[in-house]
């Protein structure tokens, strides 16, 4: 509980005037423009614009200024712009097999049709610090070109399932549920959980995936494929009644191939767990595969023990800006709560005591 | 690399798509460098930002859910008989009353094939040469798995 306390409407614009000038930073140094954040913390961008479940690359570059860096503030300042803004509609679901790739990585097989393309990727870098980035001003070879190859890059899920050795999805085409629009109700359907996980917190969806690996869920998963790169989105506008191309999103999917005993209606075969965000997030898409296939013990008829097959866990705990509001709003003034919990303590020893000096009364009483 | 200016004008609606997908993805400066002087259009509906959900599909091609939300602007605009639409990624309102209005006077056929000329083939050639260019840079990180293949 909460009461209302006045008087520190001064405190409060002071604090922030001072928030402002921490912000700044030293005046001496040239101010970051939201154009920079944009261009030069590119993965911070992504992140937010996941975390905020708004794909605009200027606003998420807004809100990291603002936030002086702090992501997860960024994630709930652009959560809160999106709630100004109507909503034109649903886009046709994109087509991630059409995507034009920066980066198209599998773990799975070493040659297939379309290749392995590393694109721009931290893996097999040193993770030694590079001074030279500290010398401002430096300019860098441009990255080199190649032929680009015309050939179709088939999905790796779909040369195992025309084998017969990986489930076909579902391909109901229901209206999905909206996180957006209803509160969270279970059991989820998996729709409404992978909305739920790509804006989902990184830490936790990594944390979590992490412990399927260790044991806490029992998979065994192999990275089926990694596409990194660029789709387009379709929206038919009412009046006009067909689909239009409005533009393109960057995006980052992740096929986890796993391995399911089969049942009495399934032979033994694949299944997949599925990541897809917005931005370059590989370690996200990766984390959000993971703990789709492990929420799907249960569909699957797999024991559930983890807490990563806890779909009420996983999916209530997942929010950074749910989370973050819970926990952050301890802070806030709760005097009356406090001084209740004060007088129940005093009466508990209190009667304590008394009892104390009465069975000593009646200790001395008997003697 | 024609992928986005077919001309096929047996298929309108198809190159009506065309168009549109090129105006999405060009700079409102962009647009109006290459644009000729039009008379005057109407504001059917001003420029207005809003929100798509974007979706995507369990699996990459299983049952649609709702990825997250991107900003579009809208606008629509009438120039003679003709009404314009435009529904573009992005917050940028200027760039989506230029596309509806290139919009409405594609559809003019006295205009038509100039402006595909002076506007939409140099806009279009510019966003392939830009994907053409990507294209290449990855294909220069393309794995060439040169020892393995003896040892197999």
């Amino acid at each position: 509980m909460y009461v209302a306390v006045k008087g520190g409407g001064r405190a409060i614009s002071a604090a922030h005037a001072w928030l402002d000038e921490t912000r700044r930073g030293d005046p001496a140094l040239p101010e970051l423009s939201v154009a920079q954040i944009e261009q030069q913390m590119g993965l911070a961008v992504d992140r937010v614009m996941a975390e905020g479940s708004c794909h605009d690359r200027f606003l998420a570059a807004l809100a990291i200024k603002q936030a002086k860096g702090d992501l997860i503030e960024a994630a709930f300042l652009l959560r809160a712009y999106r709630t100004t803004l109507v909503r034109f509609g649903a886009s046709e679901p994109v087509e991630t097999s059409a995507m034009r790739l920066r980066r198209r990585i599998s773990a799975t097989y070493k040659d297939l049709p379309g290749g392995q393309v590393l694109g721009p990727t931290f893996d097999y870098t040193h993770r030694l610090l590079d001074f030279a980035l500290a010398a401002e001003g430096e300019t860098r070879a441009a990255a080199p070109e190649a032929p680009a190859p015309v050939g179709a890059v088939p999905r790796v899920t779909e040369m195992l399932a025309r084998e017969g050795l990986m489930q076909r999805e579902a391909t109901d085409d229901a209206e999905p549920g909206d996180l957006t629009r209803q509160p969270l109700a279970f059991p989820a359907a998996r729709p409404v959980r992978l909305q739920n996980l790509a804006r989902g917190d990184e830490g936790f969806l990594l944390a979590l995936g992490y412990s399927t690996q260790r044991g806490y869920g029992n998979a065994h998963p192999f990275v089926g494929e990694i596409r990194v790169g660029h789709v387009s989105v379709e929206f038919t506008p009412p009046e006009l009644g067909f689909p239009i191309d409005i533009g393109d999103i960057a995006v980052t999917e992740c096929q986890m191939v796993n391995q399911f005993k089969g049942s009495r209606t399934e032979p033994a075969q694949f299944t997949r767990g599925y990541g897809l965000v917005f931005g370059h997030g590989e370690r996200r898409a990766m984390a959000m595969a993971l703990v789709d296939r492990s929420l799907r013990a249960e569909e699957l008829g797999e024991d559930a023990t983890a807490p990563a097959q806890d779909p009420e866990f996983v999916l209530y705990h997942s929010d950074n800006i749910e989370a973050t509001g819970f926990v952050e709003h301890l802070k806030l003034p709760h005097y009356v709560d406090f001084q209740s919990e004060l007088e129940n303590l005093r009466t508990i020893r209190r009667s304590a005591v008394a009892a104390e000096g009465a069975r000593a009364g009646i200790a001395e009483a008997a003697e | 690399m024609t992928q986005h200016t077919p001309h096929p004008t047996s298929d309108p609606l198809g190159e009506r798509r065309a168009w549109m997908a090129v105006l999405a993805r060009a700079g409102a400066d962009e647009i109006a460098a290459l644009l000729p002087t039009l008379p005057p259009h109407e504001r059917l509906r001003a420029p207005e930002t809003g929100l798509v959900m974007v979706r995507g599909r369990a699996g990459g091609d299983g049952a649609p859910f709702n990825l997250g939300e991107m900003t579009v602007t809208r606008c629509a605009v009438r120039l003679g008989d003709a009404v314009g639409h435009a529904y573009v990624a992005g917050r940028d309102k200027r760039q989506a009353e230029l596309a509806a209005l290139v919009d409405a006077a594609l559809q003019d056929p006295a205009r038509h094939d100039a402006l595909m000329a002076a506007v939409i083939a140099p806009l279009s050639a510019a966003q392939q040469a830009a994907r053409a260019a990507e294209a290449r840079r990855a294909a220069a990180t393309r794995v060439e798995f040169f020892t393995m293949a003896t040892m197999r």
